[in-house]
């Protein structure tokens, strides 16, 4: 354990923050208007532009957040065990962005709020699993202990979801098949390409942004713990 | 005394966790009582006349099984809380891996005991036509019941060590009992509708990955979860 972090100047100003700002607003206002209506959809297509760049950010998420977990377990850096729990804390509220998102389209055009197909199913459980994962942390009282306990979690859900996915693929399926992670190329025409990816692009930046202020906030929490303990 | 290889010190743990149970009876029975209990709600829950029994009957075997399965899983770090009997564990020259089979195989003995009973009364109350599919039935159970026992011991080592494991365990444990529960449920469902083995093949096939990936990776896991 590293000593007392000496007072490093506090970065107040976070240069990520505004630049994934400015990325969201022109991913939204090109999403808005500058991208055409999809032919069958219409309007309600548009929260494609916000749903799948969500799904990635939560995936991602979750995938840095086991991924730090498992480096922990051989490195025991404090640095890794901060960033997978500011990781799954961010990734819960894309998450939960997922989950909001896709139900407002699925009313009009399946007729149904939710299903119970392989990519909601696997989202649905990769947000219990991410709800599991910060109460478990919750109830660890000791550093170490808590660090372990998640990077296991992690590691193992992330071994998790692809069962999750394959069994209920094999349950009942309804989902649209990926227009753009599409084995036969991309099903999609250029101009909602580039959106698309604007889009990927913004909220990346802004998942950055937050875990990186997420991440400030638990390096003074430990800063604060190791002073209190040195106090006593 | 030399010390016991791993798989031989796993089944002295083993014993020794089924000693201390057959000798309390208190976690299987509870788990006993309660799976006959939820058995029999679970009826109560559905209008008899518009769902077939068969039609339940996975359902209820499985979710059954699940939260039963927890009760006594939940106990299996309990019993070592006391008068440091866990460091004494720790201390044992054996592996850490043998610690955990040696959990998970008694876990495993306690959800079949659990199952050997709840099978036939959902039968009885259920009035299913098991007859050529039994031992197909008793081949899923056993899939399913190592998954759990690996996933619940796993977790419930863990959770021994936290505030409200009670409330933990399950939380923990259930996203992972998923793949487990489905394609049991619904190879159960193939079975008892006296279709042939290869209709439900696609989920035993999930079931044993499942118990091979979870087995493998439990174990390895399990001594990164004690403190050095």
């Amino acid at each position: 354990m590293s000593p007392a972090t000496p007072a490093r100047p506090r970065a107040l100003f976070d240069w990520v923050a505004p630049l994934a700002l400015i990325a969201m607003v022109a991913a939204f206002v090109r999403a808005i208007w500058f991208t055409p209506p999809e032919m069958l959809q219409g309007y309600a297509q548009k929260i494609f532009y916000v749903h799948v760049p969500s799904a990635w950010v939560a995936f991602l998420a979750f995938g840095l957040t086991a991924l730090a977990g498992g480096f922990w377990l051989f490195l025991k850096d404090p640095r890794l065990d901060r960033f997978a729990e500011s990781s799954a804390e961010v990734g819960v509220i894309f998450t939960t962005g997922v989950l909001v998102s896709g139900p407002l389209w699925g009313r009009p055009i399946w007729g149904a709020w939710w299903v119970w197909d392989a990519r909601l199913t696997s989202t649905l459980f990769l947000w219990f699993l991410f709800l599991g994962y910060l109460v478990l942390r919750g109830a660890v009282d000791d550093r170490d202990l808590r660090a372990r306990y998640s990077a296991v979690l992690g590691i193992l859900g992330a071994l998790l979801i692809p069962f999750i996915h394959l069994s209920v693929y094999l349950f009942n399926t309804q989902h649209p098949t990926p227009v753009v992670a599409n084995p036969t190329g991309i099903q999609m025409p250029g101009v909602m390409v580039k959106t698309l990816f604007l889009a990927l692009f913004a909220f990346t930046l802004l998942y950055v942004a937050f875990v990186r202020a997420r991440m400030r906030l638990a390096e003074e929490r430990d800063a604060l713990d190791a002073a209190a303990t040195s106090e006593r | 005394m030399t010390p016991p290889g791993t798989l031989a010190a796993a089944w002295l743990i083993a014993r020794k966790d089924l000693a201390i149970e057959f000798r309390t009876r208190s976690a299987f029975l509870s788990a006993l009582v309660f799976s006959l209990l939820a058995i029999v709600i679970f009826r109560f829950s559905w209008d008899p006349t518009a769902v077939a029994a068969l039609d339940l009957a996975p359902g209820v075997l499985w979710v059954t099984f699940t939260f039963s399965g927890l009760l006594g899983m939940h106990r299996s770090f309990g019993v070592e809380a006391h008068d440091g009997a866990m460091d004494a564990l720790l201390v044992a020259p054996v592996p850490r891996e043998a610690i955990f089979i040696g959990k998970a195989l008694a876990n495993l003995l306690f959800v079949l005991g659990v199952q050997a009973v709840a099978l036939p009364a959902v039968v009885l109350f259920y009035n299913l036509p098991v007859g050529n599919g039994v031992f197909a039935l008793i081949g899923v159970m056993l899939m399913a019941a190592i998954g759990l026992a690996c996933i619940g011991t796993l977790f419930a080592g863990m959770v021994a060590n936290t505030r409200m494991a009670e409330l933990l365990l399950p939380v923990l444990a259930l996203p992972f009992f998923v793949p487990i529960v489905l394609p049991a449920a619904q190879a159960t469902a193939q079975i008892l509708a006296d279709r042939p083995l290869s209709a439900s093949l696609a989920w035993l096939r999930i079931l044993l990955a499942f118990d091979l990936v979870f087995v493998y990776a439990c174990t390895l896991a399990f001594p990164f979860t004690l403190e050095d």
